[in-house]
């Protein structure tokens, strides 16, 4: 073996282990990379009932109900198999609107979702108003936001 | 093997040197012109997005560096295989010349998404596999290069930061299939996506134009910086004189 090869060799044994080590590290941190859990995740019980996690998903159409004179809102979280009802209190970001994908960060009490922070999830979908507006629905389509 | 001769001209340092020079100006004026006319396109006649009105153009800005990034760090990691296998000298060089340019459009793609993330997510960073990742990789080209000049030799400077540019290319597929691999708030591709870009052609062709922009940008940046970086590795009394 001349000492070419040999060193093209060792160089492929390097990238090899390190891809695999980090395809295993990767692998048992998965729960950990996962930004979000899906409100089917929550109710079947993956999601951890006495720690502090996110929930995402589509902001059901005409669940957004604010309590007058205050900035607490309420409404309900789907992923069209199961849905959340989160009760936040403060800012919402401008993307934030019925049918459009969120992500809220909270804990779970009786039921309800307590969010201290909620920010809007955008897909990958690009288009001009005009075009949105002939297309009705205009933003209820499964799978955005997931 | 006279297949292979075009490769061993490469290994020298005139040859390199007189063609950087040459495809300095190729890569320029078509890089230019597709920079103005895609920015233009992209910042004033392409339509508003249906939601985040304006805001969305920063995709024009955003995606072609994200994009540039990672080929920058791909060229660099290869470069220095070859480097390290070959021993040639001046695919090292190649992988030193790419690694500040790299790092810049990895900072670019940091800080417009960051700008971006603020009134659209509601927040500025977040730890989602993405945004995660591409930080590391900004971290690997400022490591790469803090390695470097931590040697006075340059051949050993070169076959360690060699090693560390290939092994962080694990990094590389990391970045593109997070948002796929994961949940993340990121979202995901919308040019390189199963099924096509999601995105009408008024907003796409400047975008595209962008991205080809950008590349040829860098082919002239790394041309431009290849030449110094051969320079300073060949400096000898009357090297300069005999290839200017």
């Amino acid at each position: 073996m001349t000492p070419r090869r040999k060193r093209l060799y060792a160089l492929i044994a390097i990238v090899a282990g390190v891809a695999v080590s980090a395809a295993i590290a990767l692998k048992a941190f998965n729960n950990n990379m996962l930004y979000f859990y899906d409100p089917s995740q929550v109710a079947a019980g993956v999601a951890p009932l006495h720690k502090t996690f996110r929930v995402g998903g589509m902001v059901t159409k005409g669940s957004v109900v604010r309590a007058p004179g205050s900035l607490e809102v309420r409404f309900v979280v789907t992923d069209f198999q199961h849905s959340v009802t989160v009760s936040y209190s403060g800012l919402l970001p401008d993307l934030f609107r019925e049918g459009q994908g969120i992500i809220a960060h909270g804990h779970l009490k009786d039921g309800m979702f307590m969010a201290d922070e909620v920010l809007a999830k955008h897909d990958e979908k690009y288009m001009p108003p005009e075009v949105a507006k002939s297309l009705k629905p205009p933003v209820a389509r499964p799978g955005a936001g997931t | 093997m006279a297949t292979w001769v075009w490769f061993h001209k490469l290994a020298s340092p005139p040859h390199i040197y007189r063609i950087a020079g040459r495809l300095t100006l190729l890569f320029t004026v078509p890089g230019v012109l597709a920079l103005i006319v895609g920015l233009y396109g992209g910042l004033v006649t392409a339509p508003a997005d249906y939601q985040q009105g304006d805001s969305f153009r920063i995709i024009y800005v955003h995606a072609p560096a994200a994009w540039l990034s990672l080929l920058c760090y791909t060229a660099m990691a290869i470069a220095a295989a070859v480097g390290l296998v070959w021993r040639m000298k001046v695919a090292h060089a190649f992988a030193a010349a790419t690694a500040p340019i790299g790092a810049s459009f990895a900072l670019v793609c940091l800080v417009s998404g960051s700008l971006w993330g603020r009134p659209m997510w509601g927040t500025w960073w977040v730890w989602d596999a993405r945004l995660t990742s591409q930080l590391v990789l900004f971290f690997l080209y400022l490591g790469y290069m803090a390695l470097r000049h931590s040697f006075d030799d340059l051949s050993r400077a070169d076959r360690a930061s060699g090693v560390l540019a290939v092994i962080g290319l694990v990094n590389v597929p990391i970045i593109h299939y997070s948002v796929y691999w994961w949940s993340t708030l990121h979202q995901g591709s919308t040019v390189l996506r199963a099924g096509g870009p999601s995105m009408p052609p008024s907003m796409l062709v400047p975008l595209l134009l962008c991205f080809f922009a950008y590349t040829c940008c860098y082919g002239a940046l790394v041309c431009v910086r290849l030449r110094a970086e051969v320079l300073n590795r060949e400096r000898s009394p009357n090297w300069l004189s005999l290839n200017a």
